[in-house]
């Protein structure tokens, strides 16, 4: 049968529209899977830090040690290469706008615990060009090491510098591997992951477990009943740079 | 398609030249070997800035490439016919340029093997999946046209109409890669020092100036060597369009230290001040001095028209060198100190990060020198 | 045929080139003919699915745990015979089974140059054994 070469590349641009359409019909005709707990509240899971019972035990690290090790969070010597997931800065740097010009700002010396904020609008994940990190339903900012391609836009993209970047083989600086949990390889991004993997067995973060001051207080933002939204009532408490409208899930009572 | 037979007759000149050049690739490729095995952490980069040379030379190269609108835009839009034989060379420079951005993106990758994870999990909120598309297809754009057109002009035969359709859409194409790149940057609230609309604007300008003032080298370099010779017409317009866009860049660059300064928050101001006062361990400021004095001194010779004309090429190397520096180095680093919680960590990239960039510029030559070849032996071919 | 010495040379270096798997194994120590001695747990008979199944398509379902527990949060595996594991490389396979014993006997047996998980994921006695 003689067919014209009009006639069959007519053919196969409706032949193959034919199946593109199948493909982009089919998901509409499936049935919507169980709504499930629609009348319940997504868990938002958010942290409030007590800076004024941290200021009391001057020097503690017990929080950056727990998170390490359960973590296998490298020590790298070089300060350039460092990897931190939980970690201190003054006061000062931190929160730079409350400062005033003539006297320096009470407790402006002061420690303070940095971790990564797990955003509400997170730029990070709005960069990733692989949504190797993305935030979950339940409010944490997640990282896939897997699929990470290194290539640190979400560090660029991050104004708290919550992100850091595995330059060498974290291996050979691990002092003490835990075996519960993997170390990463050179060259994908790291941070807080809120211990997800201990969130999954009922447990709180390894930091808020470790404080001797009770400084950090962790639970569900969403339910107004929880401990850190009682908090967040009584007291007054400020975020990192909310101006940029990231929305924070980490308040810092001052 | 690609006549690859004619760049495999050259004078013995011509195969040294690759033969060197492909000693720079072998170099790099050992040195990119070493970053494989022990990770970024050979270069000179950090936990605070963590994008560098290679990520600066992309976006610089990125405007080169996209400069290639310059010659298209006179030639298939307006139809100045004496564009006519720098048309072809400005698209093969894009070519080159192109392949060299991703070469950089590439090597920057801290795991490359997954760098197909782009095109496998799309993400279009993120700028760099749509600088990838961008990219590829301007890449396949500037290689259809500029083959298919010397194809037709090696068989005497007029080029094929859609060819005119294709490098229309090539010029809007051009200029929406480089503010996609621009877009990388200016579009995090994180980072102040590149937190401003102007930055697209400056860096087309800044494109329309290093391109240009590239291509000019180029084909005066083929007159020399080769003994091509381009209409002398063309290059005159071309100097003058790198006149008006150096100049504007050089407007933008002040109008963004004016805001800066007379605005005056801290914020902003401590960026351009870790790029330009000297001291204080900043040790990229005399670089910048050097960057704003060859575009004080390219401005001053390209506004004299005799100057102009006697000095084009010193001109168009105070353009190149002024930009290199300002954009390939200056931006990127800029906008990572000080860190987001103020603090400085100065950058200065390692001798393998050299290694490789030297590597990727060579790979760039190599394939100008080749695709410039071919086109002259096509047009050798003809006039005989 | 002054080119005769060029094509000899050619053909020995084709030849070589396309025996050099074999050249490999006999300068590699490792590879034998001997299927791999493979040492099983001691205190489990059953595998998380039957072991036809494991030994076609374990890679594919540590991949399939993998997107779960990562990317959905979903850490629970019901296995064919019922029972509830924690979709774990480290803690659920690497609880049963030894390593150096069984994982990496396959692995060397077939060729497999070490898949690149035990780059993070750790193996518990190893970690026992640099543990001083």
């Amino acid at each position: 049968m003689k067919i014209t070469r009009k006639h069959f590349l007519r053919l196969s641009g409706l032949s193959l529209l034919a199946a593109g359409c199948k493909q982009a019909v089919r998901p509409a005709t499936q049935p919507v899977s169980a709504a499930g707990n629609a009348s319940q509240q997504p868990i938002h899971w958010g942290m409030v830090i007590d800076l004024g019972k941290c200021r009391e035990k001057e020097g503690c690290k017990a929080c950056i040690h727990a998170c390490n090790a359960a973590h296998n969070v490298p020590q790298i010597a070089d300060r350039a290469h460092e990897v931190k997931w939980l970690w201190t800065e003054t006061f000062g740097t931190v929160f730079p706008s409350a400062q005033n010009n003539f006297a320096p700002q009470r407790d402006a010396a002061a420690m303070v615990p940095l971790l990564c904020n797990h955003c509400a609008d997170p730029p990070c994940t709005r960069v990733c060009p692989t949504q190797a990190t993305w935030k979950r339903d339940d409010g944490i900012v997640m990282m896939d090491w897997h699929r990470c391609i290194g290539c640190r836009y979400c560090v660029a993209a991050c104004p708290y510098g919550s992100r850091s970047f595995n330059f060498e083989d974290p291996r050979p600086s691990i002092a003490s591997i835990n075996p519960d949990f993997p170390t990463r390889t050179k060259g994908v991004v790291e941070k807080c992951n809120f211990c997800e993997e201990r969130l999954a067995r009922g447990l709180k973060p390894a930091c808020v477990d470790a404080c001797p001051q009770h400084v950090f207080t962790f639970g569900d933002l969403a339910d107004t009943d929880s401990e850190p939204r009682q908090l967040l009532r009584e007291r007054f408490a400020v975020q990192r740079e909310p101006e940029l409208g990231t929305g924070p899930s980490v308040s810092y009572l001052v | 398609m690609l006549m690859l037979d004619k760049a495999l007759k050259g004078s013995p000149r011509y195969w040294v030249w690759l033969l060197c050049l492909l000693c720079v690739i072998a170099a790099g490729f050992c040195f990119y070997l070493r970053q494989l095995d022990l990770g970024l952490g050979i270069t000179g980069l950090s936990r605070d800035v963590s994008w560098g040379l290679y990520i600066a030379q992309f976006t610089f190269f990125v405007g080169v490439a996209a400069s290639a609108v310059m010659v298209v835009l006179p030639y298939y839009l307006h139809s100045e016919k004496q564009f006519a034989r720098i048309t072809i060379l400005g698209e093969f420079l894009a070519i080159a340029a192109v392949i060299m951005c991703i070469l950089f993106i590439f090597v920057d990758l801290g795991q490359p093997a997954r760098v197909l994870n782009i095109i496998f999990y799309p993400s279009p909120r993120s700028l760099m999946f749509w600088d990838m598309i961008s990219l590829s297809g301007y890449l396949l754009l500037n290689a259809v046209i500029a083959f298919t057109t010397l194809r037709a002009e090696r068989e005497a035969s007029p080029a094929p109409e859609w060819i005119k359709i294709l490098a229309l859409i090539s010029i809007p194409w051009a200029i929406s890669i480089h503010t996609v790149t621009a877009f990388l940057y200016s579009g995090l609230a994180g980072r102040s020092f590149w937190l401003t609309a102007i930055l697209a604007p400056r860096f087309l300008a800044s494109a329309f100036s290093s391109g240009p003032a590239l291509l000019i080298l180029l084909c005066l370099v083929l007159g020399k060597v080769a003994g091509y010779r381009v209409a002398d017409d063309a290059i005159r317009k071309l100097a003058i369009i790198m006149t008006y866009a150096m100049a504007i860049n050089v407007f933008f660059v002040l109008v963004e230290a004016f805001t800066v300064f007379y605005a005056a928050i801290p914020e902003h101001t401590e960026h351009f001040k870790y790029l330009y006062l000297l001291g204080g361990g900043h040790n990229l400021a005399p670089w910048m001095w050097v960057s704003a004095l060859c575009a004080i001194a390219a401005l001053v010779i390209l506004f004299t028209p005799a100057w102009r004309r006697a000095l084009l090429p010193v001109a168009c190397i105070l353009v190149f060198v002024s930009l290199w520096l300002e954009k390939g180095l200056g931006l990127i680093v800029g906008g990572f100190v000080p860190s987001p919680l103020g603090l400085v960590t100065h950058y200065a990239p390692t001798l393998p990060e050299w290694g490789i960039v030297a590597g990727i510029w060579a790979v760039g030559a190599f394939l100008i020198t080749v695709f410039y070849k071919i086109v002259l032996s096509v047009r050798e071919e003809l006039e005989s | 045929m002054r080119d005769r010495i060029w094509i000899f040379a050619g053909l020995a270096v084709f030849v070589a080139a396309l025996t050099c798997p074999a050249w490999d194994a006999l300068a590699n120590a490792k590879a034998s003919s001997k299927p791999p001695n493979l040492v099983l747990p001691a205190n489990e008979k059953e595998c998380v699915a039957p072991a036809g199944t494991m030994r076609a398509a374990h890679m594919k379902m540590l991949i399939q745990w993998r997107e779960d527990v990562v990317r959905s949060g979903d850490r629970r595996f019901v296995a064919f015979n019922g029972k509830v594991y924690e979709k774990s490389l480290t803690r659920t396979c690497l609880g049963c089974h030894n390593k150096q014993q069984f994982c990496d006997r396959c692995h060397e047996y077939s060729g497999v140059s070490g898949p690149y998980c035990w780059n993070c994921h750790n193996d518990p006695q190893a970690v026992a054994r640099s543990t001083p």
